[in-house]
């Protein structure tokens, strides 16, 4: 149902690590709940429209007016590190 | 062999509302360092977007410019990815249902015109840039953070450098007539990324295709293409495979460098943006955009050609962009020779202009002081050289070109006594080039003009010296 590899590349893309048994764990368990959901494939969706949201309301939009944000420092009040008036993160890399 | 080149290409464009496209902070460019930042913007937790409905105008008001099909009914999506200059690990933009679909840009080939197609149209937000600190960390700064811009993607229907060239001078004007966006490349208000593989006709053999970014300038893009197409077509005949990766653009070293093997697209785990429910666009708001559409660069073009008689090149050169046809028409007013005044702004207006990276609006002097100049040299009181160097007076210090040349006494000399004494003298200093003429060599006549030139600092009426030179050389 679903491969180890699969939930490699998952974690993977969520930055998170785990040790050969929790993978081993979480493709038990991912594959039970995938499954329960795959029971859906089996109601006939024929002329049904594709539902992305349930909320049935129209989205309001707002005037394109400027307001006043944050001070600077106000924007960085809450960061662990700056510089300079950045932020300052550890080094990224492509 | 034969081999075909197919390009694609996705561009990104600021729109140029005054508020961000989830928040009310400033789009300006170019302020203080996170001052134009919010909690929506900076990804607060518990901060709620609230789209811009000016956003949706112009993502709609582009749509009808490239022909395509406006979205009655459309939605933002999450896209999702990490990096640190966007804040909150997601993207809000458009995946399944994008604003615009469909759609083409028309460029111009020898043989005719050639439809590039357009495959959609979408809205999101930017993200915010990231800078290399001295001491190895990254600096963020988000007051790009939440600027509204559109994604154009195109059909993969471009086979060469020059038509992927042709077809985004094409795209920038019309962006820029239809005022959604300031398409600057350098501060990066309009970016491309481009798509690029080659196909052997004969095998049918095609090589996987490479994303190229940090192109900005419409220069860095042919000559990444150039450079990837040979390097495609060499893959092809040494029959190696390569894989689907994105490619940086060196600069520097003029070659393309390997950024990464890319992600399939399931990657960013695109689901609906649970925070904006759904968007309706009445029919009405899109016939009411539609019919304030200014007139775009090819109807301008078209009019051009017609009302002021260009031939299709001036039409297409003086049309690139809104402010240059506006200044071409504006002096057009103040002179009675659309033609001569096309090959001036062509010419020597233009040529400074790119030289010096200047625009329309940086210029010292008016379409007036323009017209007024060439009404002066039409009326034959300053030579054609003169006007040059008036203009060039012009560039400089702005003043009216009636002004610079009472200053400099630059009024050509077409009163026949006065020149007839300066060409007399110049016969009696080159008698050699007399005797030359009389054997008939022609350049002859042409050094005497240009010594009579020369003597009156370019002020004699050519024409004029030109009959006074061989009534008195006959009368030798």
């Amino acid at each position: 149902m679903i491969s180890k590899v699969e939930i490699e590349h998952v974690a993977n893309l969520a930055k998170l690590k785990f040790d050969e048994k929790e993978i081993e764990d979480f493709t038990e368990k991912f594959s039970e709940i995938i499954g329960y959901v795959e029971k859906l494939q089996e109601v006939d969706t024929e002329n049904v429209k594709a539902t992305y949201q349930v909320n049935p309301n129209i989205q309001f939009m707002r005037e394109d007016k400027v307001e006043e944000g944050f001070s600077n420092g106000e924007a960085l009040s809450n960061a662990p590190d700056k510089q300079y008036g950045y932020f300052k993160l550890p080094k990224i890399l492509d | 062999m034969a081999y075909k080149t197919i390009i694609g290409l996705e561009i990104h464009s600021e729109l140029m509302t005054n508020s961000k496209i989830f928040c009310n902070c400033t789009t300006e460019f170019g302020g203080d360092v996170n001052t134009h930042c919010c909690p929506v913007c900076l990804g607060l937790p518990g901060a709620l977007p609230v789209i811009n409905k000016k956003v949706v105008e112009y993502g709609i008001k582009a749509g009808l410019a490239f022909n395509s099909k406006i979205a009655r009914e459309t939605k933002m999506d999450r896209k999702n990815y990490f990096y640190p200059d966007l804040v909150k690990g997601y993207q809000i933009s458009q995946d399944d249902i994008p604003l615009c679909s469909g759609g083409f840009v028309e460029i111009e080939k020898k043989d005719g015109p050639k439809k590039i197609r357009i495959r959609r149209i979408h809205i999101e937000e930017d993200t915010g840039k990231s800078l290399h600190s001295e001491d190895g960390g990254s600096l963020l700064d988000y007051n790009r953070s939440g600027v509204p811009l559109i994604e154009i993607v195109t059909e993969p229907d471009m086979n060469s450098p020059e038509e992927a060239k042709e077809f985004l001078e094409k795209l920038k004007a019309t962006l820029e007539y239809i005022e959604v966006s300031d398409v600057k490349m350098e501060e990066g208000s309009l970016r491309c990324d481009v798509n690029i593989n080659v196909v052997d006709e004969d095998t049918g053999k095609k090589t996987s295709i490479s994303e190229l970014k940090n192109l900005n300038s419409f220069r860095a893009v042919v000559k990444a293409l150039e450079y990837e197409e040979k390097r495609h077509i060499s893959l092809l005949k040494e029959g190696k495979e390569n894989l689907k990766e994105t490619r940086r653009w060196d600069e520097v070293n003029n070659e393309t460098i390997v950024m990464r093997i890319k992600e399939g697209a399931a990657d960013y785990r695109y689901f609906p943006e649970p925070d904006l429910i759904k968007l309706e666009i009445e029919e009405e708001w899109i016939e009411d955009i539609k019919s304030n559409l200014p007139e775009l660069p090819h109807d301008k073009k078209e009019r051009f050609m017609k009302e002021y008689d260009l031939p299709e090149y001036d039409a297409g050169v003086l049309t690139q962009s809104k402010a240059l046809a506006a200044f071409y028409e504006e002096t057009v007013e103040y002179s009675k020779d659309p033609k001569q005044v096309s090959n001036w702004v062509m010419g020597d207006v233009l040529r400074r202009i790119n030289d010096e990276e200047l625009g329309i609006k940086d210029l010292k002097f008016t379409p007036k002081d323009l017209g007024d100049l060439l009404e002066l040299i039409e009326e034959g009181k300053i030579s054609n050289n003169i006007g040059k160097k008036v203009l060039r007076d012009m560039f400089d210090t702005g003043k009216s070109p009636n002004k610079i040349v009472k200053e400099k006494g630059l009024i050509q000399i077409s009163d026949e006594g006065a020149l007839k004494e300066i060409v007399e003298k110049v016969i009696e200093k080159n008698e050699q080039s007399v005797i030359d003429y009389k054997d008939g060599k022609d350049r002859a006549l042409g050094f005497l003009v240009g010594q009579v030139m020369k003597e009156t600092r370019g002020k004699a009426n050519p024409q004029l010296a030109n009959k006074l030179i061989l009534e008195i050389i006959d009368e030798k």
